[in-house]
């Protein structure tokens, strides 16, 4: 199986679909990996560096797409310019192509595709379940973004993000908002943080609020109760109550902070306007928007997609390669993404596609010349719960079967409860020392019966106050003491007299301990 | 009447014990007990106020319950064990009284002799063992195992001088020598008794003196003919006796072993276990340890002993409570037989104000421990030691314990590198996820609460 890495055609690309790295692991994993000439330069993967690694490097560009098996990408296909001609002209009949691809945009080349036979893997459509993480290039990259937009920021921004006291005099720290906190918004709450900023962060699914907190940024809250939780971990669109309420939030956030990274992306439309030329014109000069949404027209009113434009003494970021401009460490998360892929269909050996595979099927989007794509709806796999959420669930359910087993049939206690009565009933007319013995030792088994069937069911949390409880009701042997005061013996009257002080000790300290106990449990 | 009033209060008592099954209805339970012990003391009272003897009974009254109160509302919650040992002393002593003044009198049967017999064996036997585990808790005691050479002899012949005791008793119930040296007798079996068991194994010989001072005061009850006793002896026989048996069984051994003591001794011969303990202990200071707290998000907290003899259970629900305040999943696991009484974390914990339902059993919480960042040992050791699991030769092989190190990482919070009362060196310390942090518990926790509030 040979697969071919070809030079990215797009003007200011600068990622290759393999690094160094995953070149390598893609050899272990028993492919012929073949690299265009140069394909790696602009990330600094040199062909030199290819060689060594083990991968042929060739200079001819149509050779290339001749004998590879599997062509991988970072753009979908377009205009070859020095080749003059389109790239999906090139690709050979019945390959496999794995790239971004965004079928929804790119409906008039996916039938060209489907007519030359192309298999086709957008890595964007990956699904997002758990066991397709490792090959979840659009996270890979929104972490790279994220981070990359607060670089860029900073680099545009004419103060430090750390709050500095110097003899000089005091600079106070930069207050970063971040809204959408996606993998891009969390990884860029990060970056603020580490650099010193004050982060705030505000998303349309409450959910997220433990994760933005976990990042050690504040989570702005809105006063209106509505969920924005949609599909494959992205949010819905809201209501227009709701989203007034935001841009009030927004507009008084825009008046106090220095830097806005805006990450709102809604699949499949165009990006939700959430700053307005308002807002923008109400921040203090010198500060920056970041739009990370540009490529889908922007969350920023102003925002002119692949540029930097100021407005009114505010910088508006638009870049559309924030991956592209930290090329290498994209290029190697990109190619572990797609090892991570390949090595799940089969590696070289039982390479095979794999419709029942569910990570496979949903980024299929051609096979064997039919259009695959959008994959059927499957029954939406739950999102992985939080190991915490899971934590607390089990420990709930745990305990809720603990109080079901310990909820006794109290059958056995009332029939019991009867025998007694009717045992303790029938004393007096017992005279004789037999009957009477027999009479105790019935009472004597039938208690300890109902003690065994009680204290089972107490709880192990609460051993002890048991213990202090039954010491303080054993205590009831003050009795015996007591019967001792009609006693003619002067010894016999003195040693209950004795046995009622202690008995009264034990009785008086046990109820008042277990007291003192028991009122601190609490929920 | 009387003996229908009697009953209401074995029934109230019943209650009280039923209202101990949850935390809910656990307060309640215990009015009930003290509602029946009013109604008891009331009746049998009444009953004895021709007796000319009322105003002795009152002072006596007052006076106990003057002093019990004192003690029970200054007692520091870490003495809990103490006091509840002190406590059962009392009771035997009670029977051992009861038992001697129902001696005299005229017209008893054999039937009543051998009640008075046994009444003060049992409560003789209580209350010095009592005494004893109450000085073993204390400290004054020395902790470990007392094991004279042919112990097990010196009990059988013991018990064979109360027998025949019991004979030259009964054959002449007017002679009381054979009573007396059969008390003094018993005595010794209690103290020996008590002596033999090791300090580990405390919250078995605590809840085992519990079930004695119940027998103790049936066996009364069948002496006085007083119904009343024999139930609510039963019920607290019986209530100590399944404590001692939940005890044993979270320490998997037999309760004859316990009984019969000596478990310092096999334990000092661990040098014969095969397995050898590789690797290095590393220990981190307190600010460390409050780094990585912050960083987990999955914490659960396993105290021990060394928790309540530090008493840092106030300093370490502070922790929790910051560390909850940050949205951590914060737990505690309780080992059953942490501590020197069952369930004796619980009370401290619940002392300091920890909510309850963060505080799970061992079975509850050992599933989770592979989803866990960060466990935190605080004064536990063989309740924590994998050699129970992973060494049949160990001393301790087959006890149940908490299985920490399966989470991402564990401290292990202690005073220095000594072996727990079990004395077995634990492989836990010196696992790759294991860190030690050295010192007084109490003090190592206030410094960590210092860091966190920074």
């Amino acid at each position: 199986m040979k697969i071919g890495i070809p030079k990215e055609v797009h003007p200011g690309e600068c990622r290759v679909a393999a690094s160094l790295l995953s070149a390598k692991r893609l050899i272990k994993q028993g492919f012929e990996v073949l690299v265009e000439s140069g394909a790696g330069q602009a990330a600094t993967f040199y062909d030199e560096s290819y060689k060594k690694a083990g991968c042929q490097i060739t200079t001819d560009c149509r050779q290339l797409y001749q004998d590879a098996d599997i062509i991988l990408k970072v753009r979908p296909p377009e205009q070859h310019s020095t080749l003059n001609c389109h790239e999906s002209e090139l690709l050979k009949e019945g390959c496999l192509l794995i790239t971004f691809y965004w079928p929804a945009q790119n409906e008039e080349l996916t039938k060209q595709l489907a007519e030359r036979k192309i298999n086709l893997i957008a890595m964007d459509c990956i699904p997002r379940i758990t066991r397709a993480q490792k090959m979840d290039a659009l996270s890979s990259m929104a972490n790279i973004a994220g981070y990359r937009a607060i670089i860029e920021a900073a680099n545009h921004f004419g103060s430090f993000f750390t709050a500095q006291m110097t003899a000089a005099g005091k600079v106070p720290p930069a207050k970063v908002l971040v809204i959408g906190a996606g993998v891009a918004g969390l990884s860029a709450i990060g970056a603020a943080k580490g650099l010193g900023a004050i982060v705030r962060s505000f998303d349309t699914r409450p959910e997220v609020k433990e994760q933005v907190e976990s990042m050690g940024a504040e989570f702005l809250l809105l006063d209106f109760e509505e969920d924005g939780t949609g599909e494959g971990g992205y949010a819905k669109t809201m209501s227009k109550e709701f989203i007034d309420a935001e841009m009030a939030l927004f507009l008084e956030q825009a008046k106090e902070v220095d830097i806005i990274v805006t990450t709102a992306l809604i699949p499949g439309r165009r990006a939700p306007i959430l700053i307005t030329e308002e807002m923008v014109a109400a921040m203090k000069p010198g500060s920056i928007v970041v739009d990370l949404a540009a490529e889908q027209q922007g969350n920023c009113e102003v925002t002119k997609p692949g540029e930097i434009i100021e407005h009114k003494g505010v910088k508006v970021i638009g870049y559309l390669d924030f991956p592209s401009r930290m090329a290498s460490v994209a290029s190697n998360l990109y190619g572990n993404n797609m090892c991570h892929l390949l090595d799940d269909m089969g590696k070289a050996e039982n390479y095979k596609i794999d419709l029942e595979d569910e990570a496979v099927r949903g980024a299929l989007v051609l096979h064997e010349g039919k259009i695959m794509w959008p994959a059927p709806k499957k029954e939406a796999p739950p999102a992985p719960p939080k190991p915490a959420a899971v934590a607390a669930t089990q420990a709930n359910t745990s305990s809720d079967n603990k109080s079901k087993e310990k909820k006794y049939n109290p059958l056995p206690l009332i029939v019991t409860g009867l025998a007694l009565i009717l045992i303790g009933a029938n004393t007096d007319t017992s005279t004789d020392t037999g009957s009477l013995l027999l009479h105790q030792i019935s009472v004597f088994a039938l208690a300890i019966f109902v003690g065994f069937q009680v204290v089972w069911s107490v709880t192990a949390a609460l051993h002890t106050p048991l213990m202090s409880v039954t010491n303080a009701i054993s205590g009831i042997i003050i009795i015996g003491g007591i019967g001792q005061l009609g006693n003619e013996s002067q010894a016999a009257l003195w040693l209950g007299i004795t046995a009622i002080f202690f008995a009264t000790l034990n009785i008086a300290g046990g109820f008042l301990v277990t007291q003192r106990m028991l009122k601190m449990f609490r929920k | 009447m009387d003996t229908l009033l009697y009953l209401f209060c074995g029934i109230l008592f019943i209650l009280s014990l039923k209202g101990l099954s949850s935390q809910e209805s656990a307060g309640r339970g215990n009015i009930y007990g003290i509602i029946g012990m009013l109604i008891a003391v009331a009746v049998a009272g009444y009953s004895a106020k021709d007796s000319g003897h009322i105003m002795e009974f009152g002072i006596a009254v007052v006076f106990a319950t003057v002093i019990g109160a004192a003690i029970a509302s200054r007692v520091a919650m870490t003495s809990m064990p103490e006091l509840v040992a002190v406590l059962h002393s009392f009771v035997g002593l009670a029977a051992v009284l009861v038992g001697f003044a129902s001696h005299y009198g005229e017209g008893h049967t054999s039937v009543h002799y051998i009640e008075v017999y046994l009444a003060i064996f049992i409560g003789a036997l209580t209350f010095t063992g009592s005494l004893i585990a109450f000085g073993k808790l204390n400290a004054m005691i020395s902790g470990k195992a007392l094991t004279l050479p042919g112990r097990h002899l010196l009990n059988i012949v013991m018990i064979l001088a109360c027998v025949y005791c019991g004979y030259k008793y009964l054959s002449d119930p007017h002679d009381m020598t054979p009573l007396f040296i059969m008390t003094g007798i018993s005595c010794v079996i209690g103290i020996h008794m008590v002596m033999a068991i090791g300090g580990a194994d405390m919250p078995v010989v605590v809840s085992m003196l519990n079930s004695y001072s119940g027998w103790a005061a049936a066996a009364a009850g069948f002496m006085l003919q007083n119904d009343l006793l024999i139930i609510t002896g039963a019920l607290v026989g019986s209530s100590g006796a399944i404590l001692s048996y939940i005890m044993c069984e979270a320490m998997n051994r037999s309760f004859i072993s316990v009984i019969l003591g000596g478990f310092g001794q096999t334990a000092g011969g661990a040098a014969t276990s095969t397995a050898t303990i590789e690797g290095d202990v590393t220990d981190l200071s307190a600010v460390e340890v409050s780094q990585l707290m912050r960083d987990a998000q999955n914490i659960v907290i396993v105290p021990g002993y060394g928790m309540a003899v530090a008493q840092a259970q106030h300093s370490l629900a502070e922790v929790v409570k910051i560390l909850r305040g940050k949205n951590k999943n914060v737990r505690f696991a309780i080992h059953p037989v942490a501590g020197r009484l069952p369930g004796h974390m619980n009370v401290l914990l619940a002392e300091a104000n920890v909510p309850y339902d963060i505080v799970l059993e061992m079975d509850e919480i050992n599933d989770d421990m592979p989803t866990t960042d960060l466990v935190m040992v605080i004064g536990a050791n063989d309740i924590v030691n994998p050699s129970a699991l992973e060494d049949p030769h160990s001393p301790i092989a087959g006890m149940p314990v908490l299985t920490v190190w399966e989470s991402e990482q564990v401290i292990v919070m202690k005073r220095g590198m000594a072996a727990g009362y079990a004395g077995v060196d634990n492989p836990l310390f010196y696992k790759s996820n294991t860190e030690m942090l050295f010192g007084d518990a109490k003090k190592n926790i206030d410094e960590i609460l210092g860091c966190l509030r920074d």
